[in-house]
């Protein structure tokens, strides 16, 4: 086991860097730019029961150190994702992928977590409770205890591989539906997705984003999430996955610090197609400039 | 597509706001017309997406519009700064569909990208045409440079320079394809008033602008498409512009 292995949820990945849903396509576009089996593992795009179009553009809007985005989870389909994607990305990736799990009811997540569950190269399902960009769906799942665990619940029931809820950092208090969601059974903790922003064009006087609202992402939101891991794995006995502005290797040893045991990379990508594989690369150099024999012995540090 | 750290050359206001930087260092890139360049400009965090006006060599010219903060930061870098740049990005025109004889048609800063497509055509042997609309004759640029590969027809809509109008206003007859650049209204206006085949490029504001976000997507009569991926160039029978 090389210095930056860790277990994530029952399975070992060679290292803690797993680009964000939504940041990583289906994994062959970057395929292109490095050879993406370096990567612990990735979580691919937010995959719905139906074929997505999502929002009308624009859908991206930046910021001071970040960006908006309301995509609003445009995807072919869990049917197409099983049928074009996947083999598509056995072709590129050889270790288990993990599911990204989004809809708008309870059946239509337990519908797609069923069918991806039963996928060989996915290993690991995070159900994203925290879509900011859809209405009806996504986040309002993710804002309240109950239904946080009746999703997860149900997914729960009826699948066998590692189930990790991810987490709106939207709500008054994240620890609560963390908790709400280790009781019904969830695997893991991701988080955090975007927090809700809005921008104006001062040409216009209008909302720049065509959802009027967007997800905040970037090197803006860091310290928030940090936070929040901190708090969340302090209060449960699952791994947490770390999220939110990680763009360097220092800021992986901060969120595995804050008690991450994976980080997430999501932004980065968008700005840098290269963002992960740098990460990867610079850790080791990292980790020894502060006397980190291997990573795993930081979990929670702070 | 292709990552590489380019070195600021020359800078230039052709007009008030419109500038022309030149890149060195692009390295051995197969640059095609109508594709795009993705620029980091220090201290934002997105890149910029800007189109290729022309390519000499290691040499890359871009031309914008000041728009914002970050085309104005990017209008005041200096000869031998540095600006890392993702190349190759977007599908470009197909020159293979130009005919004999060529309309290229552009609108403002839409215009720049069909500077190199002019230049590669002429190298093909086509008899090209490009109609370049401007909003009045202070903001003309590159008219004369076109002149090098073809035929110039410019447009202005208060008439103070070349014919007074639109380009839908001044299109000649008798071409074989066309290439079109331009705001959205100009392009929708082409769309309906030209009776032969063509190609637009289109923009957004774009993430990634290498296919990962799907910030870009747009809905064509063959489905959802990226525009930085399977665009910008789109061909007009896929283009849901009917009403």
């Amino acid at each position: 086991m090389g210095r930056m292995s860790t277990d994530l949820c029952g399975i070992r990945i060679d290292n803690p860097i797993i680009p964000a849903s939504g940041t990583f396509g289906y994994g062959y576009e970057f395929a292109e730019w490095y050879d993406i089996n370096l990567l612990g593992t990735f979580s691919f795009k937010g995959t719905t029961r139906q074929e997505r179009f999502g929002n009308p553009t624009p859908r991206i809007a930046e910021c001071a150190s970040g960006m908006l985005n309301a995509v609003g989870l445009q995807n072919p389909g869990v049917d197409k994702v099983i049928s074009e994607e996947l083999p598509k990305l056995k072709q590129v990736f050889h270790k288990p992928v993990m599911a990204n799990i989004s809809g708008f009811s309870v059946d239509d997540y337990v519908y797609v977590s069923k069918l991806l569950d039963e996928q060989e190269s996915v290993g690991w399902l995070e159900i994203n409770i925290s879509c900011p960009n859809v209405h009806g769906g996504g986040m309002s799942f993710g804002t309240t205890c109950e239904g946080a665990y009746e999703v997860i619940r149900a997914v729960k029931n009826e699948c066998r591989k590692p189930v990790i809820a991810k987490l709106s950092p939207n709500v008054t208090d994240i620890v609560s539906i963390a908790e709400a969601c280790e009781e019904a059974g969830a695997d893991g903790i991701s988080l955090i997705n975007t927090l809700l922003g809005m921008r104006i064009n001062l040409r216009t006087g209008k909302p720049l984003l065509a959802n009027t609202t967007g997800g905040l992402s970037g090197p803006a939101v860091f310290p928030i999430a940090v936070r929040m891991v901190y708090q969340v794995s302090k209060a449960v006995h699952i791994p947490v996955i770390g999220m939110g502005g990680v763009s360097s290797a220092e800021d992986v040893i901060e969120m595995m610090m804050a008690g991450a045991a994976a980080v997430e990379v999501g932004a980065a990508n968008l700005a840098d197609p290269m963002a992960c594989k740098k990460i990867i690369e610079t850790l080791p150099s990292v980790m020894d400039r502060y006397g980190i024999e291997n990573l795993s012995d930081i979990i929670g540090k702070a | 597509m292709k990552q590489k750290e380019c070195t600021v050359s020359a800078v230039k206001a052709l007009t008030e706001n419109i500038y022309e930087m030149k890149l060195s260092d692009i390295g051995e890139a197969c640059i095609v017309p109508g594709s795009f360049v993705n620029l980091t400009i220090p201290g934002l965090f997105l890149r910029r997406p800007i189109s290729v006006c022309d390519v000499n060599g290691d040499e890359l010219t871009i031309i914008f519009r000041v728009v914002g903060h970050g085309t104005e930061k990017l209008s005041a870098m200096e000869p031998g700064e540095k600006l890392p740049v993702l190349l190759e990005l977007g599908n470009g025109y197909d020159l293979s569909k130009a005919g004999e004889r060529p309309l290229l048609i552009g609108g403002g800063v839409g215009i720049p990208p069909l500077y190199y497509l002019a230049k590669k055509l002429h190298e093909l042997g086509k008899e090209v045409t490009a109609v370049l609309g401007f909003n009045t004759a202070s903001e003309l640029f590159y008219t004369e440079e076109f002149q090098r590969y073809g035929k110039v027809i410019v447009t202005t809509v208060d008439g103070s320079a070349g014919v007074r109008g639109f380009v839908s206003d001044a299109l000649p007859e008798g071409c074989s394809f066309f290439y079109a650049c331009g705001p959205l209204p100009m392009e929708k206006a082409l769309y309906k008033k030209l009776n032969i085949d063509g190609q637009f490029s289109l923009e957004e504001r774009m993430g990634c602008g290498f296919g990962a976000c799907m910030g870009c997507s747009f809905m064509t009569k063959l489905g959802s498409k990226r525009i930085c991926r399977e665009g910008p160039v789109f061909d007009r029978e896929v283009l849901p512009w009917d009403e």
